[in-house]
């Protein structure tokens, strides 16, 4: 699904458009920090107008938003590697997985 | 120096003199023989909570629950008189298992106006009643009244549905006693968004809850999690919790934590600040009723630094309250002496925008971040423990719970082997 028009800057960014946790934490595990960086940066300085285009249509969210807001969770998911870990696994987890089995999916 | 104030007796342990104050045996998290005796003295006698009645909303609906620890499944669905009823999920014909899709370990939910098997075709009702047998003039004698689904105690607090194997316990409101009724009134009902988290994790179930319910090890182990700034100072702080409450065999810790939105905003990460959420949680309370005041058993001290609240009802249910309007429940089901499936379920009222939206989210994935530490360190601890090289070790009084979990298990043990050995 292509990006609203006025976020079209985001469009190299679409791959973590994903709609749920366990693909967008799988997406993580198999990116490098600079991948990750580079949607961070991409990502961040646009989030209070891409909620606010996401507000506008909420409850019955046009598929661009749709798109936007998987991204904007992709950006969530991303946070903790690029602001705190500097590794996309979290740090002392070894083997452990914790699966999110029922989520609210957007 | 203590932070916080402390009870009379010196410390909260020593409140509850029986508790005492010496080195903890762990040898009961990793024998064989002992957790078979768990199974009979506690699994399959005390009330076990399966889920939330929002699971079965409407006549017909179901859920399986895989209960290992019990050696059985159960069906747990809401009949046309709405009642929420537990079957045993086997067929009365040879005994197949009732429900399930493609395999038979897997737990199922669905919506059906009657449960038939896979096997010879006999059906039953949604009130467990015999309604069909296949060639039923084959049968000798066969009255179908005297074939129904076995039931299993099931009753409802709060919305939450338990269930007991015992037929001759104590009824739930009896059993979940004076904790509970300092809960009753929360908005379970309007905390309808679910994030459900599993994972199988090689570790004795106590020695999850043990981790859970003590956070003498927050500043440590989850350091990290902090800026550097902020995780210096909650180490030199280190930790204490604001009250502590036995109402044997449950418990509970309250906790300060929780500040939303935090004192000094830099002392957090960028994407908190920008969504709003963190760990403790969306830091703009929901616009419900019931968080103001909060029921009486929340924040029983009525401290102003009030963060979080956990009660942990025994054997294997935990209820954490968060002070920005939220809370989450966790289970801890073993499935042998050294591994246990954890579940934990997080519970927000539905976001009314996109950014209520992400910050739901924020805190899920932060929960996850935190609980993969802290599961980790557990199969580490398993397999020393294992070793038996120690096997008895000092606990401080911020694990009053830990110490009251081991012995409030161990008097259930002892109470069913001395019953065996008459």
């Amino acid at each position: 699904m292509p990006l609203p028009a006025e976020f079209a800057d985001l469009e190299p960014f679409t791959g973590w458009a994903l709609a749920t946790e366990p693909e967008r934490y799988a997406r993580r595990l198999a990116s490098s920090m600079d991948e990750m960086q580079a949607l961070y940066d991409a990502v961040f300085p646009r989030l209070e107008d891409a909620i606010a285009y996401c507000d506008a249509s909420w409850g019955d969210l046009t598929e661009e938003a749709r798109t936007l807001m998987h991204l904007l969770q992709s950006l969530v998911m991303v946070s903790f590697p690029v602001e705190v870990w500097k590794q996309a696994r979290v740090p002392d987890s070894g083997a452990a997985y914790l699966d999110l089995v029922t989520e609210p999916v957007v | 120096m203590s932070h916080f104030a402390k009870p009379d007796q010196g410390s909260w342990t020593e409140q509850y003199p029986e508790l005492g104050t010496g080195p903890v045996d762990y040898t009961d998290s990793i024998d064989p023989d002992y957790y078979a005796d768990e199974r009979a003295a506690i699994f399959k006698r005390t009330w076990l909570n399966v889920g939330r009645v929002e699971l079965v909303p409407r006549t017909g609906s179901y859920f399986t629950k895989e209960l290992a620890v019990a050696d059985t499944s159960l069906i747990i669905v809401r009949g046309r008189d709405k009642r929420v009823r537990a079957f045993h999920n086997l067929c009365r014909h040879r005994g197949n298992k009732l429900v399930w899709n493609d395999f038979p370990g897997e737990e199922v939910k669905g919506t059906c106006r009657q449960f038939t098997c896979k096997y010879h075709a006999w059906r039953y009702g949604l009130d467990g009643a015999l309604t069909f047998v296949q060639q039923e003039s084959e049968f000798f004698d066969l009255d179908k009244a005297d074939y129904g689904l076995k039931e299993v105690r099931c009753e409802t607090w709060e919305g939450f549905v338990f269930v007991n194997l015992d037929p001759d316990a104590a009824p739930l409101a009896d059993y979940l006693g004076k904790m509970a009724e300092g809960l009753e009134g929360y908005p379970f009902h309007e905390m309808t968004e679910v994030y459900t988290y599993k994972a199988e994790v090689g570790s004795n179930w106590k020695l999850f809850i043990d981790a859970f319910a003590e956070f003498y090890h927050a500043p440590v182990l989850h350091q990290k999690q902090a800026v550097k700034d902020e995780a210096d100072k909650l180490l030199g702080y280190g930790f204490e919790a604001l009250h502590y409450e036995l109402h044997s065999p449950h418990a509970m810790i309250s906790s300060w934590g929780g500040m939303a939105p935090p004192k000094d905003p830099s002392m957090v990460k960028p994407i908190e600040r920008a969504v709003r959420s963190g760990l403790f949680g969306p830091w703009d309370r929901p616009d419900i009723e019931g968080l103001d005041p909060l029921p009486a058993g929340i924040n029983p001290a009525r401290h102003r630094a009030w963060g979080t609240d956990s009660f942990e009802f025994f054997p294997n249910f935990t209820l954490l309250f968060w002070a920005p309007g939220w809370y989450l429940t966790y289970h801890y089901w073993p499935t042998a002496v050294d591994r246990h499936v954890f579940e934990a379920n997080l519970y927000f009222v539905p976001p009314k925008n996109a950014r209520e939206r992400l910050a739901q989210e924020l805190a899920a994935v932060t929960f996850k971040e935190y609980a993969l530490q802290d599961a980790n360190t557990l199969e580490a601890t398993q397999t020393m423990l294992k070793s038996r090289a120690v096997t008895e070790f000092p606990l401080n009084d911020q694990e009053i719970l830990l110490r009251h979990l081991h012995k409030v298990v161990g008097d259930h043990v002892k109470e069913y082997r001395d019953a065996a050995a008459r």
